[in-house]
């Protein structure tokens, strides 16, 4: 096991209301780090509609997914929060009055004081493809990223898709396969026109299979995979050889791990008391769309306003004896120091 | 208010009512439809409030603008008929509209 990383407060969860928290707690002297699943900060914002309009931040007229992230980040910068990307938060144990454990899929320890789960709809997971039977193969044949090219070479392998991540994979393990077959559902293609130029270039040069229309069947046994029925477009049925498939079919949301965690849950949604955002676990919060109380509305400046309450509630547990006087960042010389504005 | 009929994949119809100017989304939202997630909140983002139009109303809904097809190749079980109910907007011309959902959404 990895040592520990001691920290005042762990967030779960790099999406807007994460990363205001980290400003809220900051002006109180606390100091942050948080995890996410994906591999940038943003969570939905940055995921799901990065350049789709947002009208509804108070005091902002209108700005996209991205821009919001952005400023979050450029206004939470003074408190240097430390990110941990591309981990996804697995078990927590509690270890003081409060203090918590808590440990990543990829190994991580923390040991914090206070933990905020600020995970939205759950963590971002890959899209199972709309195959029967695709379960047995997961993990063996059928993968959802590419971590090491090389596992690849001399295979067939099958890529379904339209977006990017399909396309740039069917580029990059061209070269090193044996034979490479393309399904996807429509002749249209989502990702950047350069790349599908030059995918068009490989099929036209006889490297690359592309078929247009759905999986409908694979084979295989003890998860290796040996080939797979495709439904063309046509109505005509296609078999193809492979002995890998990458399907890329977007991200759902899952509430994962959290569920085990010692929270009380109501429909997926963890309870908090509205005056302070705490769970039933004193110690652990939770603010934005994965929290649930009467009147709850998932906005993004409902998850703003739970992270300022949280945060009063926090630091009497971080600075158990110091007193808290509550100040404006307009008016307190203290707070702009803190800000590096003054 | 125009009258939006459900069928789940085993065949059972729940019908129920919206104002226009909703989407068929938010009809499946507001009275707890099974089936239709909407994870995105219908910003068609998401492609988990995907349904399939009955083949009598395809023309009077429309087709899916290149942005939908596009977030339709995340759906599960794509076919011709389908769309996004986040981007079906409920009119007076589509009381009586007759969708089915999908065994599941992703």
């Amino acid at each position: 096991m990895s040592e520990a990383i001691k920290t005042d407060v762990l967030i779960v969860g790099a999406g807007p209301c994460g990363l205001f928290a980290v400003f809220e707690l900051g002006l109180l002297d606390i100091k942050v780090h948080l995890v996410d699943i994906l591999d940038k900060v943003g969570g939905q914002c940055a995921e799901l509609y990065p350049e789709k309009p947002i009208y509804d931040i108070p005091g902002i007229p209108m700005i996209t997914g991205q821009g919001l992230t952005e400023s979050l980040m450029e206004q939470i910068k003074p408190f240097n929060p430390q990110f941990h990307l591309n981990e996804m938060v697995e078990s927590v144990e509690k270890i003081g009055d409060p203090g918590f454990r808590v440990t990543t899929d990829g190994g991580k320890v923390f040991e914090c004081t206070v933990l905020v789960v600020a995970a939205g709809g759950g963590s971002f997971q890959p899209k199972r493809p709309p195959v029967p039977g695709v379960e047995a193969y997961e993990g063996k044949s059928v993968h959802y990223a590419v971590r090491k090219m090389e596992d690849f070479r001399g295979k067939d392998i099958l890529i379904v898709g339209g977006g990017d991540s399909a396309l740039d994979w069917t580029l990059n393990l061209n070269p090193i396969c044996k034979s490479m077959t393309l399904v996807h559902r429509r002749d249209e293609f989502r990702g950047a026109p350069h790349s599908v130029e030059q995918m068009r270039q490989l099929v036209a040069s006889g490297k690359l299979d592309l078929k247009i229309g759905q999986i409908t069947e694979l084979q295989g046994a003890d998860g290796q995979l040996e080939g797979a029925t495709i439904k063309l477009n046509d109505n005509s049925i296609a078999q193809i050889k492979c002995d890998a498939m990458l399907p890329f079919f977007g991200l759902t949301m899952k509430l994962g791990p959290v569920a085990n965690w010692g929270l009380q849950l109501e429909n997926n949604l963890i309870p908090v008391d509205t005056g302070t955002f705490e769970t039933n676990v004193p110690g652990i919060f939770a603010i934005g769309d994965i929290n649930t109380y009467p009147g709850k509305l998932k906005l993004i400046l409902s998850g703003f306003h739970e992270g300022a309450l949280m945060a009063q509630k926090a630091v009497k547990y971080v600075y158990p004896e110091k007193r808290v006087v509550f100040q404006y960042t307009t008016s307190s010389t203290n707070l702009q120091k803190k800000l590096g504005v003054n | 208010m125009a009258k939006i009929n459900f069928v789940d994949h085993t065949g059972e119809t729940r019908t129920v009512e919206v104002e226009e100017g909703a989407t068929v989304m938010e009809a499946a939202i507001r009275n707890a439809v099974p089936g239709i997630e909407a994870e995105c909140g219908g910003a068609c983002a998401c492609a988990t409030c995907h349904v399939y139009v009955d083949e009598a109303w395809r023309e009077k809904t429309g087709s899916p603008t290149p942005m939908e097809e596009d977030m339709l190749d995340f759906g599960f079980d794509v076919r011709p008929n389908s769309r996004l109910s986040c981007q079906i907007k409920v009119t007076e011309e589509l009381d009586g509209l007759v969708v089915t959902v999908p065994e599941r959404q992703a």
